[in-house]
């Protein structure tokens, strides 16, 4: 099996060319998102811990040194704040650089970097300064890695003005999204998920090409439905469509919104399937309170969709709790599929 | 008779001058002038070097009366925004810069307009030295349109061409400047970064980060630490362990200069540039240094420091009033030249004021623009729901 596998990443050219569609896991698509981008404009380069010579703490640059070198693979010492604001200082003087964070707990380090250097300065220098970086990482709970190493950050850097903040799916969504962040003149926060680094989803001939984007800032509807919307992002998605599968077989569809991005956040979208449905449940892993889907019910509650809920927004979400370790605990305090079929036929009053 | 006739001819030359404001009126010609002269200056603290920059400078008649200017300049500058802050025109944070002209117009005397630079918050020196005018620079104190940032930035945020501020967060422009540096080194040109911070933002934990990843890499960077001996209204004895700031960088090479002669400042800069382009990594610069101001305009100064030690340094140690000197005690201007170029300054500060006041504000369409580069315009959700108002680029 092993060898199977190397053999099929060391001909992977070969065999991408050979089928029209491939499965692909989120990993690779990265890789080859970066891949495909590094070669395409020299200004491009990631810096980060183990980015280099270890190949990414979890395999995301994998060959990226081998092919590039030094210059452009750049291996930091432990050090968020400095080597953060060293990525911003780059792109201040015109180049393009991928910040990657071990996981974006370690973003806490440098966050006034990534706020008050990048975010906002385009802003303060009435747009003379641009500020085209890629900050990218796992974010979000994990498997067993406990409190400090879960935190989900769409909500903190989602609140920012002046932030781009996406956070992809699927293969395709990274793979489109990553093209699109490190092609975009503004600050973006990427927001991987370690979990779903090993899935394999089908990727089109067409999402195979060079230039494949998926703009930043559009919504997408996943699965079409009638009864009830469920808005999700990351990892989550896959969990509302396994609930929306189960639902299905007791006559209730549910429409899936992918959001891909954080901010800015595609209301139009969320606000024309919530007044074709008339419901709505919101999907996230990280914590309640101010979070992602405290915003959106928000946004309904101020625009046209209000009027056409039958029952109020409701939010699944992570637990409001540190994430404790124990397999049992850590199951219990996240969202699960039974909870999203739960808070479904709450609302549908079923 | 003759020593009457010069007296009198003194007096009518000052008063003809005073009348033709952009004519100097001198009626000695350039000729008379010595063109450049050779001045020692003081010997340079070393760390990790063997050796230092000269111990002489040669300074050009151009290049004094420029420097005079330039000083001059800031100077007024710096006063006129002391005044409009008073009189409640410009608001907000004001930290200014007279007392310390010589180490932003020594520096850039020892670098040329395509290095770059970045600074902390008192900025407004270097945001001059680095070209921006007077006028955009007072523009954008009292938050106008015309400002160098539009109104947007303010007395913090001004950014120029090679010049990326003006940085509000103490010590975050450290590792900034170092990224410039990346750039400068990964692009192939041999130009380098200066990254300026104050004794305060010395012991900051980012400082040293940049220091061993500007080694490791090599990156052509001129620390200077700008030492005016007081981090807001804390002396440095008071937060730093260690107060030989040159040394901090431990691994990297450092120069103790003194900062308020322009002429030492310069060469330690260009001997910093040297060792820079020459390939041999960063450098750390100290400049013993002093602000005349307190930290900020909501600061008297005189809580932590007493007059009499402001007092001496300003009678002792003014760096205007040492190239002045120099210059004067060597024949490289007249009294009269100097006192026109005061006079030019003067007005060029009276005129940039008045525009700054007159100037309008920023229109409200400006309001929500700038957040993205390059995008289509957008909604912005204003204070309420029904506030829509619009993002352009």
């Amino acid at each position: 099996m092993a060898s199977l596998r190397s053999f099929l990443q060391c001909n992977f050219d070969i065999l991408r060319k050979t089928f029209v569609i491939l499965f692909v896991n989120v990993r690779d698509a990265l890789n080859q998102a970066m891949d495909e981008e590094l070669e395409r404009d020299e200004r491009v380069f990631l810096l980060g811990e183990e980015v280099a010579q270890y190949d990414g703490a979890y395999k995301v640059s994998r060959g990226l040194w081998k092919k590039y070198g030094d210059k452009r693979i750049i291996d930091t010492p432990i050090t968020e704040m400095g080597f953060a604001g060293i990525a911003v200082g780059a792109a201040f003087a015109g180049l393009r650089p991928i910040c990657e964070f071990m996981t974006w707990n370690f973003s806490m380090q440098a966050i006034d970097q990534v706020i008050n250097s990048a975010a906002k300065t385009y802003y303060m220098s009435a747009g003379f300064q641009t500020v085209p970086i890629v900050f990218r990482g796992p974010n979000g709970s994990s498997a067993g890695v406990a409190a400090q190493h879960s935190q989900c950050f769409a909500a903190w850097y989602g609140h920012c003005p002046g932030l781009k903040v996406v956070s992809p799916w699927n293969s395709e969504d990274a793979r489109g999204l990553l093209k699109a962040a490190i092609r975009d003149d503004n600050p973006v926060v990427f927001l991987e998920n370690e979990m779903m680094y090993g899935v394999p989803f089908e990727l089109s001939e067409e999402m195979m090409h060079k230039d494949f984007v998926i703009p930043i800032g559009k919504a997408k509807v996943e699965r079409q439905g009638t009864h009830i919307t469920l808005v999700s992002h990351s990892r989550c998605v896959g969990f509302c469509l396994d609930a929306a599968a189960v639902l299905a077989k007791e006559g209730v569809e549910c429409e899936v919104v992918n959001l891909r991005t954080i901010r800015p956040l595609d209301v139009d979208t969320i606000e024309a399937s919530v007044m074709k449905t008339g419901n709505l449940v919101t999907v996230e892993g990280g914590w309640p309170q101010y979070g992602v889907g405290a915003e959106i019910c928000a946004r309904i509650m101020e625009g046209p969709a209000f009027n056409y809920l039958d029952a109020p927004a409701v939010r699944v979400t992570g637990v409001d709790i540190p994430m404790p370790y124990a397999k049992i605990l850590e199951d219990h305090s996240v969202p699960q599929i039974k909870d999203i079929i739960f808070s479904v036929k709450k609302v549908l009053n079923m | 008779m003759q020593k009457m006739m010069t007296l009198i001819s003194n007096v009518l030359r000052g008063s003809v001058s005073r009348n033709a404001a952009s004519v100097v009126v001198s009626s000695r010609s350039y000729a008379d002038f010595t063109p450049e002269a050779t001045f020692d200056i003081k010997k340079v603290d070393l760390h990790r070097l063997e050796e230092g920059p000269p111990l002489t400078s040669t300074l050009t008649r151009e290049d004094g009366l420029k420097y005079y200017r330039t000083m001059q300049t800031i100077r007024r500058m710096e006063l006129k925004a002391d005044q409009l802050y008073k009189q409640k025109i410009i608001r907000g944070f004001c930290h200014l810069y007279d007392g310390q002209e010589a180490c932003a117009v020594g520096i850039e005397g020892g670098i040329t307009l395509s290095d770059h630079l970045i600074t902390a918050y008192r900025a407004h020196g270097y945001t001059l030295t680095r070209g921006g005018t007077v006028r955009e620079i007072m523009a954008e104190l009292t938050g106008r349109r015309e400002g160098i940032a539009k109104g947007k930035g303010g007395s913090m945020h001004m950014y120029t061409k090679n010049f990326y501020g003006g940085n509000g967060i103490v010590g975050a422009q450290v590792p900034l400047g170092a990224g410039v540096a990346l750039a400068c080194k990964y692009l192939g040109t041999d130009q380098l970064c200066v990254s300026l911070y104050g004794d305060g933002a010395a012991n900051q934990g980012q400082i040293f980060e940049t220091y061993n990843m500007a080694s490791l890499w090599k990156l052509p960077i001129i620390f200077i630490c700008e030492n005016n001996q007081y981090g807001m209204g804390t002396s440095v004895e008071r937060a730093s362990a260690s107060t030989e700031y040159y040394k901090r960088g431990d691994f990297i090479p450092g120069l103790r200069v003194d900062g308020m002669d322009v002429l030492c400042v310069r060469e330690a800069t260009k001997f910093a540039a040297d060792h820079c382009r020459s390939g041999k990594g960063p450098i750390l610069m100290e400049l013993q240094t002093y602000r005349y101001h307190g930290h900020s305009m909501s600061d008297p100064g005189v809580s932590y420091r007493t007059r009499e030690e402001i007092q001496e340094v300003r009678s002792k140690s003014d760096p205007i009033s040492m190239l002045k000197d120099r210059m004067l005690s060597n024949n490289m201007a007249s009294v009269e030249e100097l006192k026109e170029i005061d006079i030019e300054v003067r007005k060029e500060i009276e005129d940039a004021a008045q525009f700054a006041t007159t100037d309008p504000e920023p229109p409200l369409d400006d309001l929500c623009s700038h957040i993205y580069a390059n995008e289509k315009s957008f909604e912005v959700r204003g204070a309420t729901p029904w506030t829509k108002l619009t993002s352009h680029s």
